[in-house]
């Protein structure tokens, strides 16, 4: 059996207040409007590692939902995410090998790739 | 004006981090975690865990406190008005859970420059207080207009 992942969240507008509480990363471009738009952003954006995050556990919700299925996961950032915009994470299993199959991912905000060239190793009971 | 390299191999002092129950109940939230084992005792030991554990990604919070300071570090110099953070990797180990004491060890990995921008590159290792390694992480810092 092929392991798919698709995952669909919406950040909500506070939420990189609670995950800057959570990971005490309070950089203002996370969570101040006002300052985001001085230093040229849209608005507030998205903590990157909570973009990974979610890229995280639509990796372990698909292999099941154990938190020791995720090996390894490696991604790279790119275009920035918003709040209060959909987040879809996808990803197709490229190969399998030891009784662990590697999947590659993408998170993207409509249009915007904020996560690509994403990689997971899950092991698979 | 190419990067200047001198602070690659440079390690930082090991940080220690001790694991709550609250602080991985108030992250699991956050992140937006369901799985019943990173909340409830009776469900992680049910599960064959230690105690409760972490959600993988947990590991930003136990090692922050390691790889901030060499992010700062003004041996290394990146240009923090021109840096993104490019990418990131974690392989996990044993999994973390509350109770355990996490130490990060931190270093400097690798510093190049292609196509005019800087790469910084850190590397952390986390280990449990039984001396089993957690996870390895390999933080990528591109600086633009080197």
């Amino acid at each position: 059996m092929s392991v798919k992942v698709d995952l669909k969240v919406t950040p909500d507008k506070y939420l990189p207040h609670r995950y800057a509480g959570a990971s005490g990363d309070f950089n203002p471009i996370h969570i101040d409007p006002d300052f985001a738009r001085q230093v040229g952003l849209p608005s507030n954006i998205l903590h990157g590692l909570y973009s990974m995050a979610q890229v995280a556990r639509a990796c372990t919700h698909a292999a099941g939902g154990d938190p020791r299925s995720l090996r390894r996961l490696s991604v790279q950032f790119r275009g920035m995410g918003v709040p209060e915009q959909e987040i879809r994470v996808t990803g197709k299993e490229r190969e399998s090998r030891d009784g662990a199959v590697v999947v590659e991912l993408v998170a993207e905000q409509g249009d915007n790739q904020i996560i690509r060239n994403a990689e997971a190793e899950l092991a698979i009971e | 004006m190419p990067v200047n390299a001198d602070a690659k191999g440079k390690t930082y002092p090991a940080y220690e981090y001790e694991v709550g129950k609250e602080k991985i109940r108030e992250y699991a939230h956050a992140v937006g975690e369901e799985n019943p084992v990173h909340f409830d005792r009776e469900q992680a030991r049910a599960a064959g865990f230690r105690d409760i554990p972490a959600p993988p990604m947990f590991a930003v919070v136990y090692s922050a406190g390691a790889v901030g300071p060499a992010v700062l570090d003004p041996e290394v110099g990146m240009n923090f008005a021109m840096m993104v953070h490019g990418g990131q990797e974690f392989v996990w180990g044993e999994p973390v859970c509350a109770g355990d004491t996490i130490t990060t060890d931190t270093s400097v990995k690798d510093i190049y420059e292609k196509d005019g921008r800087g790469y910084y590159i850190f590397e952390s290792v986390s280990r449990n207080q039984d001396g089993q390694q957690v996870v390895r992480g390999t933080w990528t810092n591109i600086v633009r207009g080197v």
